[in-house]
């Protein structure tokens, strides 16, 4: 149970349903998330490297580094959101499609 | 520089000078006080006075055998060179005391004589460009730069003659004397080019070592001198060339003193005197009859003209034709001292004859009479009273140009006739020469008293006009009683005091040289043979002269003989020297015409033909043509290739452009499309 490949495969699923959930929902929370399952995937993966693969504490390190990453682009994107909603009342990203031609 | 010496620095001198006066006057003379004459005249004094200079310089040297040249490197491309330079003797010196003061006189003659002149300014500086290049002719050491300076003496007496162009007959005499120049410059060309084949150089000196050395011999040396010579005739207006000297008398009077009697005129001759050792016998012989038939032939027209110009300027040209035979028969010193003399003796002449025409054309004015001529010495007479300088001094250079002992020209001519005495001795079958220079001398005695005594003597044919005429102002009279002056033969014999005798510094100071081409007679048996005949020469030429001045005499001054009853008697004669043998009207109807006729044939090959069908045609063709690429590079090229590309671009861009929606996710899976793309790309 307890193998390297069993972690690459949940976090595989992880990376997937973050980037359906990028890809497909409207809502621009909803999107944040799909980013955050897509980040945590990546941490595992760090994880479990850091476990079998040799990285060590290195991998580990990296984790708490994309933690922190991922506790700042939170911070970051939901401030884009709230400017979002304020400037075109609507957090729905299909109507926030200016930069079409 | 080539400077540093007296006679190269003056020489310089004498050269540009007249070119400063030129270019000041040309450009700034209509500016300056008095237009500018005092300039021209300015730097022709000083000349005169560097030619005096010299002149003294080679009598105190008192050394025939003075020889002075400088050269700087002109044009050097190796092979090919061309040294420009002086070359400076006694003929040279001479010579350019004679231009310097015949120029001067000219100069100073014209302060009245062109007095009010539309175009002053330009006359004097006309005749600073004349002096320049004839001096340049004078000092070259080389055949290229005196080509050059040829050519410029040409130019301006085209420019003088042409002087008064308003009057039609001027310019057409200024555009017949250059042409004609030029026929015989291009056997000059032709002659010069020969030379610089066969020996590679230009300069004097080396061309006669080089005919010494035999590099060119034989008929080629005959052929390249004989276009050398054909400068000369044409220049020096012989036969048959001689033809454009009558009508350049259009110029200003002192104009053809200046060039058209004393120097430029001269020129040919100079140039057949320096280029002397490069004549092959048949050459000179050739030379000796064109100008012993020059002599005669003019002299013949002379009798029976009527304009006091025409009958000087025919003189002049019988007298050129002497010098020819001069240096045809060997005796080249007698040429050039000939030369010497007739520059001083004619230009008087001339002077004289501008003093005439300058009266008769004032009272003539006052009378508000412009149909009477005032050249035709029918119109004149009995002016001697009137003008008595004018007329001692035309009197005493008509005493020399006939030949009669105490003036200098008895010397010079009896110089030629004894060359050609000595000649014909020799070669007993050119006997024809000696009768044409001896009854040339006479039929010269001849016409010239007829001048005289016609224009001074008798009783006035016009006594209105006559009572009009008056002595010309003093700086018309004074050059006249100069060269009058220089007419006596005492000028000519310093320091030896024998009339009869041309024994002086000029014999001692100017040797004749020995021919370069090899099997020529030497200057000494040359100078043997005329001392021989000198004695019989002299009687003979005293015994014509005497017989035309007698029968001039009685036939215009006693008028025993009657010259209309004579005329009348010549008939067919008389009419042929009154026309001038048909020259004009011959040449027009055999050269002229025919060369107009083909002229106008060629033109009609050329634009009726070559021009109107196949040029047009070509053209015709080249439209049509034009208009089918024309059709292909618009309708198939642009319109298809080039703007095709453009379409197909800008509707690639019309569908691609839906692509782009806006929508962040859109982007996204078009990347995420890419990456699996690659992803699968990269493990297969």
């Amino acid at each position: 149970m307890d193998t390297l490949s069993n972690y690459l495969l949940i976090s595989s699923i992880l990376f997937s349903l973050g980037l359906f959930g990028v890809v497909t929902r409207r809502n621009g929370v909803a999107v944040l998330m799909g980013v955050e399952l897509i980040l945590n995937a990546a941490n595992l993966n760090f994880l479990a490297f850091a476990r079998f693969g040799g990285m060590n504490m290195s991998g580990q390190v990296y984790a708490l580094f994309v933690i922190v990453l991922a506790a700042a682009e939170a911070a970051v994107a939901l401030a884009i959101i709230i400017n979002i909603f304020n400037n075109f009342n609507t957090i729905n990203i299909d109507d926030v499609s200016e930069l079409k031609q | 520089m080539i400077t540093g010496n007296f006679t190269t620095d003056a020489c310089l001198l004498i050269l540009f000078l007249p070119l400063l006066a030129f270019v000041i006057n040309i450009f700034f003379g209509k500016r300056l006080p008095r237009q500018g004459d005092w300039v021209s005249i300015g730097a022709i004094l000083i000349t005169l006075v560097l030619a005096l200079s010299l002149f003294v310089e080679m009598l105190s040297n008192w050394n025939y055998k003075f020889s002075h040249e400088v050269y700087f490197s002109w044009i050097d491309l190796g092979a090919f060179k061309i040294d420009l330079g002086f070359w400076v003797d006694n003929i040279t010196i001479v010579m350019l005391l004679v231009v310097s003061l015949i120029s001067s006189m000219t100069h100073i003659f014209s302060l009245e004589y062109m007095k009010g002149d539309v175009r002053y300014n330009r006359y004097y500086a006309y005749l600073g460009l004349f002096t320049f290049s004839m001096n340049g002719i004078v000092l070259a050491n080389n055949l290229m730069s005196l080509y050059i300076f040829w050519e410029l003496v040409g130019v301006s007496s085209y420019l003088l003659i042409g002087h008064w162009f308003e009057k039609h007959s001027a310019a057409d005499a200024s555009k017949k004397a250059f042409l004609t120049n030029r026929v015989g410059d291009i056997g000059f060309f032709i002659g010069i080019m020969i030379m610089f084949t066969a020996i590679g150089s230009f300069n004097f000196q080396q061309l006669f070592d080089g005919v010494s050395n035999e590099l060119i011999s034989g008929s080629l040396l005959t052929l390249a001198g004989l276009g050398l010579f054909m400068g000369a005739v044409g220049k020096s207006s012989q036969f048959p060339l001689h033809i454009w000297l009558p009508d350049a008398m259009e110029g200003p009077t002192p104009v053809s003193a200046l060039m058209h009697a004393a120097t430029m005129v001269a020129a040919g001759v100079y140039l057949t005197v320096r280029l002397f050792p490069l004549f092959t016998v048949d050459a000179l012989t050739i030379i000796a009859y064109v100008g012993g038939f020059t002599a005669i032939f003019a002299a013949t027209i002379a009798i029976t003209q009527n304009d006091i110009k025409k009958v000087l300027a025919y003189s002049t040209v019988s007298q050129l034709g002497y010098m020819v035979l001069a240096v045809g028969v060997g005796n080249y010193v007698a040429a050039f001292f000939h030369l010497l003399t007739h520059a001083m003796f004619k230009a008087c002449l001339f002077y004289g004859s501008g003093s005439v025409i300058h009266a008769m054309h004032h009272s003539l004015h006052d009378m508000h009479d412009h149909d009477t001529d005032p050249q035709d010495m029918r119109n004149m007479g009995g002016f001697k009273s009137k003008m008595p300088v004018t007329s001692m001094t035309m009197t005493i250079a008509t005493l020399a140009i006939a030949g009669v002992p105490l003036f200098s020209g008895f010397l010079s001519k009896d110089a030629i006739l004894a060359g050609t005495l000595s000649f014909v001795q020799s070669n007993p079958e050119h006997w024809i020469l000696a009768l044409f220079g001896f009854s040339a001398a006479a039929i010269t005695a001849f016409y010239m008293f007829r001048l005289i005594f016609m224009t001074f003597y008798g009783s006035p044919r016009m006594p209105k006009v006559f009572d009009g005429i008056h002595e010309s102002p003093k700086v018309m009279t004074y050059p006249l009683v100069v060269l009058a002056g220089l007419s006596f033969f005492i000028f000519y014999t310093v320091p030896y005091f024998n009339p009869f005798k041309d024994y002086g510094w000029f014999t001692k100071l100017i040797k004749a040289g020995n021919s370069a081409v090899p099997g020529n007679p030497t200057a000494k048996e040359i100078y043997d043979g005329v001392h021989y005949a000198h004695d019989a020469a002299m009687m003979l030429s005293l015994l014509v002269a005497a017989l035309g001045i007698g029968l001039s005499y009685f036939m215009y001054y006693r008028k025993s003989l009657s010259a209309e009853a004579w005329s009348k008697r010549a008939g067919f004669l008389y009419n042929l020297s009154l026309n001038k043998y048909y020259f004009d009207e011959n040449y027009n109807k055999f050269l002229y015409q025919p060369f107009l006729r083909l002229s106008r044939a060629v033109a009609y090959v050329d634009w009726d033909l070559y021009d109107k069908y196949f040029i047009n045609g070509f053209g015709y063709v080249t439209k049509i043509l034009s208009k089918i690429t024309g059709r292909l590079d618009f309708d198939g090229l642009d319109q298809t290739l080039v703007d095709g590309i453009g379409r197909s671009a800008q509707g690639a861009g019309k569908n691609l452009k839906t692509m782009q929606t806006g929508r962040l996710q859109n982007y996204m899976l078009f990347a995420l499309i890419g990456v699996i793309i690659i992803l699968v790309v990269q493990i297969t």
